[in-house]
């Protein structure tokens, strides 16, 4: 893809409209030494976006680390002990029988099954964690009305520092991206 | 040691030289972007013989629930014959898909990366194939919720201490993951097909299917870290969903399946037939698709090594399983292996089982065979032929003949069985094509970021040795 397929930037949003100033880079150290400088210059409200996972970028964006591990391990200690429990609860307090003299609490029998839901539920809420903290399903995002943005999924490298930033300044945050050279510097309408 | 130059280290390569993130999104994306008027040839007429194999499944079910299983050979004795014969050979197919994507995500086998996606699929197809199976071998098929703890009228539980109910969760939560697996996985893809889109109708359908995924840095900070979850909760999740179906055998308490070498020689026969069709899979589609840079020589080698070591173990474990019968001193179990071995009805299985999956596997020492793409296709359905005959030698012998000769029977097989058998097969073939043709079969975020790497480092830890030992000059 190549820049004669990109719209122009549009330079006239009013500022009540600006989501943010987003510069495009086509090397992803070059994106990579933007994050570190814009991260120098105090800019917290930003965020890259590429076509793959970059290593290390959140921290050089100052994202923290997810929480997502900790709530899996809840979810699958919860699934282990509900799990064992249904089982427990329907052979020793529900229905006790005598099955091949077998103890009630036959526990080693229970074991696949609770092996098996704490499995079900700490994925599940992996997935779905990562799917709701990412806001997804997500009709509209503003990231989008960046031009070319469509490239941010191929091989082009996106870094928008967004206007709820304390230190956002139309110009001066617009120089600053300007210095970073990138392809082009363009205003995302919210 | 010799230092192996030319050809060889090019063979090596985990994706071909020359490949950046634009090459990949264009090779695998325009097959599936393409309009339907472009489509091949030759996936119409794919599609059209797997919807006639699916038509053929679907009379076979409609046949058997209108009859009942009385169209299938299996009676007393032989209780299971056909339908868990293929049961348990759908579901090791599946075990491959889960094993490339979990556990050589965790082991960092850069080489997993351009074959995860469509062996997922693949899994996922497989297991719909074996879910279905002993469903149907239920006899009342439209009960089948009965096996799910639920509150019911009945005042009843389903039995938690059988294993078929271990069954019934365990293939339960396989599938399940499986699919959220292969989802999260195809989120960035279909958000890069979303953004490729020709139509207003494609790009409708990749935009709700990506969820509007917008590949931000706190998105896959997230993405990476449920995703390494997903793969280390994989993992053994595989290994206990056929160690349970083994344990269907295992814990009975027939001669040749009361045995507790069953579990991981079942897993070991898992991957070994999972790797089979995966090649039977990728070999045909690097061709057709023109992805030979990213299905490389080295995939088709890797996949060819982990054949032959789990066929090794399998073979390992018939061996094993002849010593206990006779180590046990058990009067059964020794018959249990003579008939096996020698005996005058089935003979023949177990011969055919030894030349399939011991014999015509050693030809994948040599690594010209290994690297030879007909071999190996030929070979890997040797290989799943053998495995279904695994199956048949371990269900029908000590069916047919177990302790008392009054109570021993023949197993035959009838049109039925082999018809809704054929007809898995249908089933399966369509899932496929329809996935080839509408999603990526190459995980290309995954692949890019490969790429990335490969520029930058070597992508190999072993070619990092290599160069570590030898210098530059060892390549060529």
């Amino acid at each position: 893809m190549s820049d004669t397929h990109a719209a122009q930037a549009v330079t006239d949003v009013p500022d009540a409209r600006l989501y943010g100033l987003a510069a495009e880079f086509d090397e992803v150290e070059a994106l990579e030494a933007a994050a570190d400088a814009a991260r120098e210059a105090g800019y917290q409200a930003m965020d890259a976006y590429t076509p793959y996972p970059v290593e290390g970028l959140d921290e050089r964006l100052g994202v923290r680390p997810t929480r997502l591990g900790w709530i899996v391990l809840i979810a699958g200690i919860v699934g282990a002990l509900l799990g064992f429990f249904m089982q427990w609860y329907a052979n020793v307090l529900f229905y006790p029988l005598n099955i091949g003299g077998k103890p009630l609490n036959s526990w080693p029998n229970f074991i696949v099954i609770t092996f098996e839901i704490t499995v079900l539920l700490s994925a599940f809420t992996a997935g779905l964690y990562m799917i709701g903290r990412n806001g997804l399903p997500r009709l509209y995002h503003p990231i989008f009305n960046a031009p070319n943005f469509s490239a941010a999924s191929r091989d082009r490298f996106f870094l928008c520092i967004e206007t709820r930033d304390a230190q956002f300044d139309r110009a001066a945050t617009l120089n600053f991206l300007e210095a970073q050279q990138p392809i082009r510097v363009s205003e995302v309408e919210r | 040691m010799t230092v192996r130059t030319g050809n060889v280290s090019e063979t090596q390569r985990v994706i071909g030289r020359g490949q950046t993130s634009g090459k990949i999104d264009d090779v695998v994306n325009t097959p599936v972007l393409v309009g339907p008027a472009k489509t091949p040839l030759w996936w119409w007429i794919g599609l059209m013989i797997s919807l006639g194999f699916l038509s053929m499944y679907l009379i076979s079910i409609v046949v058997l629930i209108t009859t009942g299983t009385g169209v299938w050979g299996n009676n007393i004795p032989v209780a299971w014959g056909m339908p868990i014969i293929n049961f348990v050979w759908w579901i090791g197919i599946g075990h491959a898909g889960t094993l490339i994507s979990a556990a050589l995500l965790l082991f960092r086998q850069p080489w997993r990366t351009s074959i995860n996606r469509f062996a997922e699929a693949m899994t996922i197809f497989a297991v719909v194939n074996a879910g279905l199976y002993p469903i149907l071998h239920l006899g009342r098929p439209w009960v089948f919720y009965w096996l799910l703890p639920y509150p019911n009228t009945h005042g009843l539980f389903p039995q938690f201490r059988s294993p078929l109910d271990w069954d019934l969760f365990a293939i339960g939560t396989y599938a399940s993951v499986s699919v959220l697996f292969w989802y999260i996985g195809l989120i960035p893809d279909l958000a890069t097909l979303r953004d490729r889109s020709n139509s207003k109708f494609q790009q409708f359908l990749y935009a709700i299917l990506s969820l509007g995924w917008n590949g931000s840095a706190r998105a896959w900070q997230r993405y990476q870290r449920a995703y390494l979850l997903l793969a280390a909760i994989s993992f053994p999740l595989v290994l206990s969903v056929h160690s349970t179906i083994a344990m269907d055998f295992a814990v009975s308490q027939l001669p040749g399946w009361n045995n507790t070498v069953m579990p991981p020689y079942f897993v070991a026969g898992a991957v070994f037939a999972g790797f089979a069709m995966v090649l039977i899979l990728a070999i045909p589609l690097r061709k057709a698709f023109g992805l030979e840079k990213l299905i490389t020589m080295r995939h088709l080698d890797n996949s060819a090594k982990l054949m032959l070591a789990t066929g090794m173990i399998v073979v390992y474990g018939y061996l094993v399983e002849l010593f206990d019968a006779w180590y046990s001193g058990v009067e059964f179990e020794r018959f249990m292996a003579y008939n096996r071995v020698l005996g005058a009805d089935h003979w023949w299985a177990f011969w055919l089982l030894i030349a399939c999956n011991f014999v015509a596997i050693q030809p994948l020492w040599l690594r010209s065979v290994r690297q030879n793409p007909m071999a190996l296709f030929i070979i890997s359905i040797i290989v799943s032929i053998g495995m279904w005959l695994e199956r048949f030698v371990i269900i029908s012998i000590t069916l047919t003949k177990d302790f008392l000769p009054s109570s021993w029977g023949d197993y035959v097989t009838t049109f039925w069985d082999w018809a809704l058998y054929l007809g898995t097969f249908g089933l399966f073939a369509t899932l496929f094509l329809l996935f080839i043709r509408l999603l990526p079969s190459i995980a290309t975020a995954e692949m890019k970021e490969l790429v990335h790497h490969d520029a930058h480092h070597v992508s190999d830890p072993f070619e990092q040795i290599r160069l570590d030992h030898y210098g530059k000059e060892a390549r060529p």
